[in-house]
């Protein structure tokens, strides 16, 4: 078990609680967490689950793939640390880790 | 003063839009009593999963649901789930319910998907012959996929294909039966067709086009032992998919007097003709301003953005429904994603060819980019969902060209 904190554009906070092996897409979905929709259900197909991982937390959940860096490379809010949620598969080293949302999902 | 109840939105239907809706609902702290009722045993749920790593066993039924039920729950929300709705009695506004209640709305929020087409031909109530539209299909299907049998699909679309490559991978021997002459042909233009078909056949799944069915062959005990063809001929098999389309779920709405036409008939808002009454998803006929005439779509993408303006319109808010359709598949080491509808394109320009590592079909009408189907090649579906968004013309020439960055197609960059 686990927690993971959502910031929102407009700074308002979530926790969502987590098991291993659920991913961050998945977790804030669970928790009706708004700024990430995760439409597909998670098959890298929509693009609507973009997070940005705070720097200290990005060695944890890794770099993007390759088609995941295509999505991600589309939309202006990019930043150097962006994930698609339902990439990252959470473990328990990622206890405590804080991502923000976009305005807006692609 | 009088105390009034609370006022009730109810939504027929327990799918991804209706899901989709109460999380809407939910994110906007919607204050009416809300009460979902839907026939099948589960919370909402994502179906493209049952045709692909549901069917294989990949992941268990807990993660195919939109969210825990708790969720809902734990915001006011009432599910009703396993209960069919029977009847809707507009003038009392109330809805009768297979479980004998009655359920007063104000609101009322159809929902009710699609059931599936079947095949009217000899021999179709055979032990053996498989349909795929909810969770206990799929895990019917998939106890009978064992390695070494003879799996027979007919109808080559999106849930054929996708079953075909599920069962080629268990190690079941795969033909698929296509009465076109080729694959996905009311989805997709020639180019995919083409792919898909050399995939599936590398594969070694045994594609025949141009092939009508005629009738199921008995063997032992009333179970299916063949597909019999126009031809004459007869392909053996242990187990037949017939996976021919959709039809569009209107049987409430018609018998309580609503305008129905290949669809639910609502408009920009997803209203109904009566007020009180919205569809959304599968079932519905909309106006959607991207297109400017009534549109049926059969899509996750659909359900969920009608899903969206259904509950900005229960809000009091005016958010027409504008969004360019949009469809995925995932077929071996294929993933198929698709935005805009190419039906009405006059040229088709192809960006890279099917033996680099992603390809892309750019659909155009009088110069304007419609439509884009990309295979492996995320870029090329977001580059077009914004030319098509943005319905911009582009020179051919320049979507052909390697040389050409794909980005660079787009001026303005991509927002919400």
């Amino acid at each position: 078990m686990g927690k993971v904190t959502f910031i929102e554009h407009d700074q308002t906070e979530h926790v969502a609680e987590f098991k291993a092996g659920s991913s961050v897409m998945q977790i804030a979905v669970d928790s009706a967490i708004p700024g990430i929709d995760g439409d597909c259900g998670g098959e890298c197909a929509c693009g609507t689950c973009h997070v940005i991982v705070t720097n200290e937390w990005f060695s944890k959940t890794g770099t993007p793939g390759n088609e995941e860096e295509q999505m991600l490379s589309m939309t202006p809010e990019r930043a150097s640390t962006s994930r698609l949620g339902c990439q990252v598969v959470l473990t328990d080293e990622m206890d405590g880790m804080t991502v923000h949302l976009p305005e807006f999902q692609m | 003063m009088v105390s009034k109840r609370k006022e009730r939105t109810v939504i027929v239907g327990g799918g991804h839009a209706a899901g989709a809706l109460l999380t809407a609902l939910l994110q906007k702290k919607y204050q009416h009593e809300v009460v979902l009722v839907g026939n099948e045993p589960h919370p909402p749920y994502h179906r493209p999963p049952l045709s692909k790593n549901y069917l294989t066993g990949d992941v268990d039924q807990e993660s195919l649901y939109l969210k825990p039920r708790s969720v809902y729950e734990n915001a006011g929300h009432q599910l009703r789930l396993g209960v069919r709705v029977e009847q809707i009695d507009r003038d009392s506004s109330t809805i009768s319910l297979s479980d004998q209640s009655r359920l007063q709305y104000d609101r009322l929020v159809l929902a009710t998907g699609s059931h599936l087409r079947h095949l009217n031909a000899p021999g179709a109530d055979l032990n053996g012959i498989h349909y795929l539209h909810d969770i206990a299909d799929s895990e019917v299907l998939r106890e009978q996929l064992v390695a070494g049998k003879r799996l027979v699909v007919v109808g080559g679309g999106y849930i054929g294909l996708e079953v075909a490559a599920s069962a080629n991978k268990k190690g079941v021997n795969v033909t698929v039966l296509e009465a076109a002459e080729r694959l996905m042909q009311r989805v997709t233009g020639p180019e995919i067709s083409a792919f898909l078909y050399d995939k599936h056949r590398g594969a070694g799944v045994d594609v025949r086009l141009n092939t009508a069915v005629t009738g199921f062959e008995a063997g032992d005990q009333g179970h299916v032992a063949g597909v019999t063809l126009a031809d004459g001929s007869t392909v053996p098999a242990d187990i037949v998919l017939v996976s021919i389309g959709i039809i569009p779920e209107t049987a409430l709405a018609k018998d309580a007097g609503l305008p129905c036409d290949n669809g639910i008939i609502v408009d920009e808002f997803t209203r109904t003709e009566d007020p009180a009454i919205l569809a959304i998803g599968d079932c519905t006929r909309h106006r959607n301003l991207f297109f400017e005439k009534m549109q049926r779509l059969e899509s996750v993408a659909n359900a969920v953005d009608q899903a969206r303006t259904a509950a900005a319109t229960l809000m009091g808010e005016e958010k027409p429904y504008d969004s360019v359709p949009w469809f995925w598949s995932n077929q071996y080491d294929v993933r198929l994603q698709m935005v805009g509808l190419s039906q009405n394109h006059d040229q088709r320009v192809v960006r890279g060819t099917p033996e680099d590592k992603g390809f892309a079909v750019f659909y155009l009408r009088e110069g304007c980019v419609i439509a884009v189907d990309a295979v492996n090649l995320p870029l090329a579906f977001l580059v077009g969902k914004t030319l098509v968004q943005q319905r911009r013309t582009i020179n051919p020439e320049l979507i052909e060209d390697p040389d050409t960055e794909l980005k660079s197609l787009v001026n303005g960059r991509l927002q919400s």
